[in-house]
């Protein structure tokens, strides 16, 4: 799959809830590319934040050929990120690793959790399957959660109980009653690894999106590997590189 | 207008090449760099079999560079005979292979099964910090840098060209050791052994807890080691630390080294090998350097 080294063009910047944001990028060639679960890389402008970061696709447009991405201000370079205004240029990378399977068929939890929600709004749209999302937040600023109204049933949890199940993702799919032959996940590791348990005992069919630290984003500098249950085609040990043969794996190809 | 240097006998179509470690063998880069552009490649240190490498994170951004500890993973040597040569043999570069070891007796594998494999120079990693027992091990002392060196000349049939560390009192001393033992060039600098800590979470920020700090913080400290290994010993330099430009490239080559490598630079910008070939051929151009040889050490 072809990757492209852009210097794209901010569309918009919009603030939809305390540390969050969403972008719109016009890009040539990404957005035509792009599929849901993929990331691209996004640079500073200030030289002294030398790595790119790892960003998720949250929506594609390919007749605007544009990107959304939604992120949380986690350090300086996102922060960065957050002022840049309509009009002004970006370099990005992408799209790079692999998405999640769009051909399933049978029923799918779409699990986000926290700044794991955004990719899942784009797999919502492509997949064709039987889906419902659930989505875990911290609090009521149930970001996203309008728009995945548009394309599926959402269920919500909340950590501190102001909307929805309050708990996890789980409590949400228990409290509800819902049934599904398979999840697609996207979140922090607990959750992943709560997900990955639940699913084999469940007898469900899983994948999940990982997140580690990176550099290079193209599978060159090996610094972003998860334990893989497989030893693994690159450096034949059981190392996969989340930015290339991931960020999404079946669960049971990884031990987390 | 010339920008083809020699080293150790083996001549390069220009002086910039990858730095190991930060371009896996090429590979990944070559969806955006045309290798053929490069006087060499440097690949990835790879040992006897393979090497797991260290627990994640491997690596943390700092101001102006970074930290890694990835541990030198890599499928060993068989992996890289098949697979890799036969990858970059395609290309018209030179090919570097860096060869790492825990042990003599891992070099000397390594550096024997290369012996009939068509790359043009062999570069010896003693520096990576990042591993317990090896590696640096023999780059911090000059008896055992002496003493590694002489062995894998001895096994080589290639030229070897032997990387060294930044973290010793003095490295000219390193230097000369590794041109007794009969080395045929050195590199340097490898990464600055650094660390960073993660005030919110209170953790080191890499999971090894130390690693090797590149980037651009590093360039003064390893201009400065270039210069003086040059006024130390006759071998060729390969000089590298912070090199993100033609302008940073021509510091090293202005303060001896014949060629120079581009390492952490390649992660904020995937050309930018490319970009500072052009840089240099601009520069010989504005200054009217008919042979990029004038300029090596040429700042006295």
């Amino acid at each position: 799959m072809a990757k492209y080294k852009e210097r794209a063009k901010v569309i918009s910047q919009e603030c939809i809830a305390p540390d969050i944001f969403s972008m719109w990028i016009g890009t040539k060639d990404i957005a035509m590319e792009a599929v849901p679960g993929q990331f691209i890389s996004v640079y500073c402008r200030d030289g002294s934040r030398l790595l790119p970061r790892p960003i998720s696709i949250c929506e594609i447009d390919k007749e605007k050929r544009s990107l959304r991405i939604v992120y949380r201000i986690a350090g300086k370079g996102t922060n960065e990120f957050s002022g840049y205004n309509a009009g002004d240029l970006i370099d990005i990378v992408g799209p790079l690793g692999n998405g999640f399977p769009l051909d399933f068929e049978g029923s799918a939890f779409l699990i986000g959790g926290g700044i794991g929600i955004p990719p899942m709004l784009e797999l919502a749209k492509q997949l064709k399957c039987e889906t419902k999302a659930v989505i875990g937040y911290r609090d009521s600023n149930m970001f996203l959660k309008d728009e995945f109204e548009r394309y599926t049933e959402v269920v919500v949890a909340t950590e501190d109980g102001s909307a929805g199940t309050k708990g996890n993702v789980i409590d949400a799919i228990k409290d509800n009653g819902l049934k599904a032959d398979a999840i697609f996940a996207c979140g922090p590791t607990p959750m992943l690894r709560a997900l990955k348990q639940y699913a084999a005992e469940n007898n469900m069919k899983a994948w999940i999106s990982l997140e580690e630290k990176m550099a290079c984003g193209i599978g060159a500098c090996l610094a972003c590997v998860c334990r893989s249950t497989e030893v693994d085609g690159h450096s034949r040990v059981h190392n996969k590189r989340i930015c290339k043969e991931g960020p999404v794996f079946p669960a049971e190809d990884v031990e987390l | 207008m010339n920008m083809k240097v020699n080293i150790a006998g083996v001549e390069l179509k220009n002086p910039v090449m990858t730095a190991s470690g930060t371009f896996g063998s090429g590979q990944e880069y070559s969806e955006f760099v045309d290798l053929n552009k490069l006087g060499a490649v440097v690949t990835k240190g790879v040992a006897n079999v393979p090497w797991p490498g260290n627990p994640t994170p491997r690596i943390a951004e700092t101001y102006g560079g970074m930290i890694n500890a990835i541990g030198l993973q890599n499928p060993g040597i068989d992996v890289f005979v098949n697979r890799d040569i036969p990858f970059l043999r395609q290309y018209d570069t030179k090919i570097i292979v860096n060869v790492c070891g825990r042990s003599k007796e891992d070099y000397i594998e390594v550096v024997e099964r290369l012996a009939d494999e068509p790359v043009d120079l062999l570069e010896i990693n003693i520096s990576c910090p990042n591993v317990k027992e090896g590696g640096i091990a023999f780059g911090q002392k000059a008896e055992a840098a002496y003493d590694i060196t002489r062995a894998v000349k001895k096994a080589a049939k290639q030229p070897v060209i032997m990387k060294l560390s930044p973290n010793v009192t003095d490295i000219t001393e390193m230097a000369r050791a590794v041109e007794a033992g009969g080395a045929d060039a050195v590199s340097l600098i490898n990464t600055i052994t650094g660390m960073k800590i993660d005030i919110h979470r209170r953790k080191f920020a890499v999971a090894n807890k130390t690693g090797g700090l590149s980037g651009p913080a590093i360039k003064p400290v390893a201009v400065r080691m270039v210069y003086q290994v040059a006024n130390a010993v006759k071998l060729p330099i390969i000089g590298m630390g912070g090199i993100a430009n033609a302008e940073d490239a021509l510091e090293f080559i202005l303060a001896g080294a014949t060629a120079v490598s581009v390492g952490t630079a390649n992660f904020a910008d995937p050309f930018t090998t490319e970009k500072v070939v052009a840089g240099i051929e601009e520069y010989m151009i504005k200054y009217g350097v008919q042979d990029i040889n004038e300029l090596i050490g040429a700042v006295k």
